[in-house]
Formats: structure tokens, C-alpha cells, sequence
């Protein structure tokens, strides 16, 4: 029976891919290991290999053709004594294609992965979305990446001040593990686009030094599992220096990457680091969810004078969100959004919890519940008053967070309402965040250790007694 | 100690030099060299008194014993080149020419000191003298100066960072991922790794497989030598021929300083781990002001010249000693300020 050959998916995050090019024509002999056709990913351009062996003997998707989705049968490979008659019997495709990349490999580390629970529709938050205050009415919007978003950030600030560089694990000739940085060599050159050695600890003090001395490095982790390896610089000498000196030395730097859980990557490469950067005074962290929000952001931390964590989502990147086009659009470091209105539960979130958050809140509209839903974006320093003025507003409160709940970012928010606002509680506060486990591989617990929309469902009726 | 000057990759940094003297100082360089290191003693002698006193608190790290150090190299040094050292680092700030009474009174935890009392004996800095800390976490300052130099290179500039670490240090991981990026990008930064044999208690044989610290950027082809970090002249003459290396464009360098620590590890070391029998016969044979005190008399230098030396700075650490005990304590409001700019 001929075989179909499946688009594949390259890396955890594909769902679809453009067919760049058929490399064997219809009716050519393929061995096992052919490279047979170029698959454009939004991250990289892939090989794809045949892993059986044939004539081929239908192309189904022509070369050209955007956004084919992972799994969609893209040609067929008729094994010996078989033709073109054949062809109709073709079922139950037994595997896909079997892929390599043309560049150096990519292994584990440059894989970005995709959640399976839910994906943040950036359509679903626009269409809720209360008018951002900071965008004067009647600008014209881009449809962006935030993968796109981030790279005008800094290429942006990078033509604005010649102090800016960024360096990395292969943001440079590489164009980004994860393509945030692309063509950002290619404009400003290698003076100021460095590829690093694999060595975190070392470069993240490399750019510490560099920030003291009045340069305005952008250190860019490949994840921030890795950046474990340099906490103690980001901690103890860039955090501190500004204390210890007595003002008299500062360090304006940014460290930005991914953050928090991918999907199917496991526990070491899977953790939010929200809370753990959110207690360090000396510190900024920002931890956007839009694409708007992402641009605005990283324009912000790079010009601030002070250390900033830039938290990224893997899963994000390729989400589109309207930005303004402005010349300058930078959005004040600090400020929460409201970014859906309601009366009767408060939802408290920020990057991809936010996902979870707006999907809840339409299920909660269906049944009458009008939730307010706040995207934090920055956790350090944390915008308690609108919060807490919300909360005045709706006397419940639902915190969600990726992270796990212990000393997270949701109890910090949980207890600033008690404090705060504790007279206006119609229900002690609740908290969806990841199970206090560390992140497993498998599917089906993953989606398990990851919070849910039913989850957060579930909390807000509970604290509204329904 | 006193090992002769061996060059490790000779080849490369072209500089072998015959065993013997290191070049002669100037009396002008002599005087200058005895004033600065016995400045450096004389302060360490107050700062340990003021901690038995109490005025002084937590940790104290002496230098007593290492002034030819940092002396020799300043005196390799212009003006815009960088310092940064670790917690051991009194003598540094008062080599970069940093304020004594600044320094004392940071050690007393008063307005007045240069970290307007926040950062305490570890953590001093002068932007306007180009020393950079001053920094507790062992190692880490290694990285940070060679984010100093690669600044220096990406301004273009020819200013040379000189990163101090000690023989501990050497065996931190950032050392070498630093060593890596710093001859991979050619960056001007001089390693000076001040062995004085003892990482806290314990010995260099105990905790190095290769003591041999000029050593330790071989297999990155950093060029390192051992020098004589006992006698000021060996100092600067080393110091000089890294500077070259540096500001040359050729990358890092290491040099390797035999020196010691006469005092305990911090002021809480009774020090059990070497004999006092050690400590008295380099302080009898090798002692780093004696040296150059002996020379200079030996060229007919007036003791009263050398007199007149002593009294002045003996002048200036007991004005330092007097100022940080009077400096008023910080306004309570200080507590919140500086946390971000």
C-alpha cells in the first residue's frame, strides 16, 4: 500500500509550516535519508528526509503553499511494484517524515516548545480589550509576532543609543535560538550583536561588568532554567552594586529570554522564575503578555537605569497582537493593565496566565459571572493600587500563575488584598498556579501540572458562592 | 616564595628575562613606592585595632603582608585604566588613591564613608578613581572585570582593567569562563592573582592541582608569569610588560603574584593552619617595606627623610581613625534610598 508522507513537526512549538520547496519530483526513486523537500518554520528552514524507500509518487501539496498544518498528508511514496494506480489505496500513514535541520543541529536547548493545554488566541484578548490608555486614539496598529515585537524593541533602542548591545547564546549568526534576535548582525553588526560560548555565568558577569562601567547591555539567556547558572551575578552584583555603593554605582542592564513552562521539555527546562526574581529588591520584573505590552516593555527596560528581568514566554512568540505604530511607544514600568472590565470577580494574572485568565472569563460571561481581568506585566514593582481597587469593586479575587504556589507571585498578590483590602473580601482569596511538583514529561501529566481554564473557572465561582 | 620569574609562554609574549634583580627603581619611585605601602600597613594596623575596639564590625580582611602588590601595579597604570578586587580590598582603594578617612569611616559604618556606610569593609567603590569594588562573592569579580575591559574594547579605547583575585579564587568556574571570553575577544584585562597561600585555612598543595598559577590560562593560550609579589620592583616591572600586552590589543594576561598575608584570614582566624615560625621568617627575610627601607638607606637616604615619611602617614590614618569614629551614624531615612536610581 503507498505511504504518505506527513508535513512534520520541527520542533515542540510547530503547528503548521510553509512548503518551501519538492527537492524530488513525481515518478524520482527515494532512499531512506533523501532530503525531499524544504519546510519553512517561523524559527528556521528545515530539511525533510524521507524514512522510506519508493518511487514518489504524488505530490499533494504543492511547493508554495503557507501554513500546512502538522500532520496534513503531503505526498506519497509508492513502494516497489506499485503505481500511479495505487495511489487512491494510501491510508493510515504510519509516521512522518523524520526531520534535520540545514543548520548547525539545534538540540534540546534551542527547541521552543508549545503548550498543549490552551493557546492564547491574540484575537480572543483584543477583541475584550478595554482601549489602552497609553495609545493615543485613531493610531494605526501592526498585526505583530511578539517574537517580532521584541526584536524592534531592541533593534529600535539599539539605533537610538550606541551604548545598547545585546549578547547571547546564538543571537548573533544564528539569528536567536528562538529567532527573536533576527537580522539584528546583520544591521548593527558582530561589535554589537556578540555570540557567547555557552558559559552564563560568565557573560551575564561579563555584561554586569560592562553595565558598571556605563555601557547598557541587553544579556539574553536561551532560557532562564539557564540563567541559574549566573543568579549570583544578577543577584549579588547586579541587584546589590547601586546599595552597596551608596548610590554611587549603578548597573542598567537587561536580562531577557524565556521563562516558565514550555511543553514536553520536563521539569529542567520547564520553570517560572516569576517569584524567585520578584522578591529581590534592586530588581525590576516585567512579565508581559501582549504583543503590545512585550514592544512597549523591553523599550522601557532597556532605558531604565537599573537591573531588569525581562520574563519571556516560549509559547508566546509566535502569537501576533496588534502594536501601535508610534515612533516611540514605551509603557511605563509598573503599571498593571485592566484588561477586561467586570463587576463581579477580580482574575489576577500576567504572561501566559493571562491565557487561562481570558479564556475563564468568557466561560464565566456564558453563565452570568462578569469577571474583571488584570494582566500585572510588571511584578516588580507591583501595582498594588489597581489591584486592590478592583478588588474594592468586586470583593473576590482569583490569582493565576504558571509558577508553583508556594511563596509565588499569587500568594504576594493574595496577601497585599488582605492588607489592603480586606474590609471589601466577600471570599478569602484564591490561588490557581501549578501543582507543586516539578514539570513531568508526559503529556497528559503535564497538561495536569499546568493550571486550566476550568481550574480557574472553578475558583472564581467558588469564591462567588456559585 | 622569591621563585624566579619564569615565563609561560614565553614565545608568545616575547619578555623572558634573564633570573636576577627586576630593574631598579628611582629613588623618586622608591619614596613613593615606601609611602603608599607603608600607608596601606599603617591603616591595616588602625582598621585591626578599631574592630578589637568594637568600632568596626562584621568582616575584616587585612592586607598586611601583600602591599608590594598593589602598589607596584598602580605604578604600571594611567589614569583611566580599572580596578576591581574582592573582599581583601582596603589596599587597593588607598593604591587607586581613594580618601583614607572615606575608607575608615565605610569601615566604621558611618555617612561619611565612601558607601555612605552600606557596603562596610567589602564593598567600597570610586567612579571618580576607577576602582570598582570591593566585592564579597568569591570569583565574581573576575567576571566583572572582564565585562570592565570589554567595555574598554567596545569604546575602543586603550584603558587596561586589572581584575584581582587570590589563589581561592583561582579555582572558582567563572575564572575560566571569564579566561575564555577574554582571549576569545582579545579583551585588555590583566588576571592578578595574589597567592598568598592560604585560601582562608587552607593551603594552596591542599586545594590546587596545578599551583602553578601562571599557569592557569595555558589552555586558553593566556600568556602568565610567576612574579615575586614580595618586591615592589618585580611588581612593577610585570606589571609594566602585561600593561603592553594589554593596551596592544594582544588580549588578557596573567601574572601571578607570591605574596602573604601576615594576619589571619578575616580578624575572627586564629590562623592554627600555619606555624608561627612561618609567618616570622618572611616577615624577617621578604617583608615588602623593609626591602625597599633597606635600599633606600643603603643609598644614604637620611633616616629622618624616611622618619618624616612615617610620621606623615601615621598622620593620615590617625586623622582617618578620629574622623570615622566622629562621623555621624546615617539618618534612618538612608535605609530606603539607593535601592534604584
Amino acid at each position: 500500500m503507498p505511504i504518505q508522507v506527513l508535513m512534520p513537526a520541527l520542533s515542540p512549538t510547530m503547528e503548521k509550516g510553509n512548503l518551501a520547496k519538492w527537492l524530488k519530483k513525481e515518478g524520482e526513486t527515494i532512499k531512506s535519508g533523501d532530503v525531499i523537500a524544504e519546510i519553512e518554520t517561523d524559527k528556521a528552514t528545515m530539511e525533510v528526509e524521507a524514512t522510506d524507500e519508493g518511487t514518489l509518487g504524488k505530490i499533494l501539496i504543492p511547493e508554495g503553499t503557507a501554513d500546512v498544518a502538522v500532520n496534513t498528508p503531503i505526498a506519497t511514496i509508492l513502494a516497489d511494484g506499485e503505481s500511479a494506480a495505487d495511489l487512491g489505496k494510501a491510508s493510515a500513514p504510519a509516521q512522518a517524515a523524520k526531520a534535520a535541520e540545514s543548520a548547525p543541529p539545534a538540540e534540546a536547548k534551542a527547541e521552543a516548545p508549545q503548550p498543549k493545554a490552551e493557546k492564547a488566541p491574540a484575537a480572543l484578548a483584543a477583541a475584550v480589550a478595554e482601549p489602552d490608555p497609553e495609545v493615543p486614539a485613531g493610531t494605526e496598529m501592526v498585526t505583530q509576532t511578539i517574537r517580532e515585537a521584541l526584536r524592534d524593541a531592541m533593534a529600535e533602542e539599539m539605533r537610538r543609543d550606541p551604548d545598547v548591545f545585546i549578547m547571547g547564546e546564538e543571537v548573533a549568526e544564528y539569528q536567536g535560538a528562538y529567532k527573536v534576535t533576527q537580522g539584528l548582525l546583520q544591521e548593527f553588526g558582530a561589535r554589537r550583536v556578540i555570540d557567547t560560548p555557552i558559559t552564563e555565568h560568565g557573560f551575564a558577569g561579563v555584561g554586569v561588568g560592562a553595565a558598571m562601567s556605563g555601557l547598557k547591555p541587553i544579556v539574553e539567556f536561551m532560557t532562564f532554567n539557564f540563567a541559574m547558572q549566573a543568579i549570583d551575578q544578577i543577584i549579588n552584583s547586579a541587584a546589590k552594586t547601586l546599595y552597596m555603593s551608596g548610590g554611587q554605582m549603578g548597573c542598567s542592564i537587561v536580562f531577557r529570554g524565556p521563562n516558565g513552562a514550555a511543553a514536553r521539555v520536563a521539569a529542567q527546562h520547564s520553570q517560572d522564575y516569576s517569584a524567585w526574581y520578584s522578591q529581590i529588591p534592586g530588581l525590576k520584573v516585567i512579565a508581559p503578555f501582549s504583543a503590545a505590552d512585550y514592544k512597549g516593555l523591553l523599550k522601557a527596560a532597556i532605558r531604565d537605569p537599573n537591573p531588569v528581568i525581562f520574563l519571556e514566554n516560549e509559547v508566546l512568540y509566535g502569537h501576533t497582537g496588534e502594536v501601535p505604530k508610534l515612533d516611540d511607544y514605551v509603557i511605563p514600568i509598573g503599571k498593571a493593565r485592566i484588561v477586561r472590565s467586570g463587576k463581579d470577580v477580580t482574575l489576577i494574572s500576567w504572561s501566559n496566565g493571562m491565557t487561562y485568565s481570558l479564556k475563564a472569563a468568557d466561560e464565566l460571561a456564558k453563565e452570568g459571572i462578569e469577571a474583571e481581568v488584570i494582566d500585572l506585566r510588571t511584578l516588580r514593582p507591583m501595582d498594588t493600587e489597581t489591584i486592590v481597587n478592583s478588588v474594592k469593586k468586586t470583593g473576590r479575587a482569583v490569582t493565576v500563575e504558571e509558577g508553583w504556589q508556594q511563596s509565588g507571585v499569587g500568594a504576594e498578590v493574595a496577601a497585599r488584598i488582605m492588607e489592603h483590602a480586606f474590609d471589601y473580601l466577600d471570599a478569602p482569596v484564591a490561588r490557581i498556579s501549578g501543582k507543586d511538583v516539578p514539570m513531568p514529561y508526559a503529556a497528559n501529566l503535564e497538561k495536569l501540572a499546568l493550571p486550566s481554564v476550568a481550574e480557574v473557572v472553578a475558583a472564581a465561582k467558588a469564591v462567588s458562592y456559585r | 616564595m622569591a621563585a624566579p620569574k619564569k615565563s609561560v609562554v614565553a614565545k608568545e609574549s616575547g619578555q623572558e628575562k634573564a633570573n636576577g634583580s627586576p630593574p631598579e627603581f628611582t629613588k623618586a619611585q622608591e619614596l613613593a613606592a615606601l609611602r603608599d605601602m607603608l600607608l596601606i600597613r599603617r591603616f591595616e594596623e588602625k582598621a585591626g585595632q578599631l574592630y578589637g575596639m568594637g568600632a568596626i564590625g562584621g568582616f575584616c580582611h587585612l592586607y598586611i603582608g601583600q602591599e608590594a602588590v598593589v602598589v607596584g601595579m598602580q605604578m604600571a597604570l594611567k589614569k583611566g585604566d580599572q580596578v576591581i578586587t574582592g573582599y581583601r580590598d582596603h589596599g587597593h582603594m588607598l593604591a587607586c588613591g581613594m580618601d583614607a578617612n572615606g575608607v575608615m569611616a565605610e569601615l566604621t559604618g558611618r555617612r561619611g564613608g565612601y558607601s555612605k556606610g552600606k557596603g562596610g569593609s567589602m564593598h567600597m567603590f570610586s567612579m571618580e578613581k576607577n576602582f570598582y569594588g570591593g566585592h564579597g562573592i568569591v570569583g565574581a569579580q573576575v567576571s566583572l572585570g572582564t565585562g570592565l575591559a570589554f567595555a574598554n574594547r567596545y569604546r575602543g579605547n586603550d584603558f587596561v582593567s586589572l581584575a584581582y583575585f587570590g589563589d581561592g579564587a583561582s579555582n572558582q568556574g567563572q575564572v575560566y569562563e571569564s579566561f575564555n571570553m577574554a582571549e576569545l575577544w582579545k579583551l585588555p584585562v590583566i588576571y592578578v592573582i595574589e597567592n598568598n597561600r592560604y585560601a582562608m585555612g587552607t593551603s594552596v598543595t591542599r586545594s590546587s592541582a596545578q599551583t602553578d598559577f601562571s599557569k592557569r590560562g595555558a589552555s586558553f593560550n593566556i600568556p602568565g608569569h610567576q612574579v615575586d609579589g614580595m618586591d615592589v620592583r618585580a611588581v612593577k616591572a610585570a606589571g609594566d610588560e602585561a600593561v603592553a600586552w594589554c593596551r596592544a590589543g594582544k588580549g588578557p594576561f596573567i601574572l601571578e603574584m607570591q605574596t602573604y598575608r601576615y594576619r589571619g584570614h578575616s580578624m575572627s582566624d586564629p590562623a592554627k593552619y600555619r606555624t608561627r615560625e612561618e609567618v616570622e621568617k618572611i616577615r624577617t627575610d621578604q617583608d615588602p617595606i623593609e626591602q625597599v627601607r633597606n635600599r633606600l638607606l643603603a643609598a644614604k637616604v637620611s633616616e629622618q627623610e624616611l622618619k618624616a615619611i612615617d610620621a606623615e602617614v601615621r598622620e593620615i590614618v590617625n586623622a582617618s581613625a578620629d574622623f570615622a569614629q566622629r562621623d555621624p551614624e546615617l539618618d534612618p531615612s538612608e535605609l530606603w534610598t539607593d535601592v534604584y536610581r
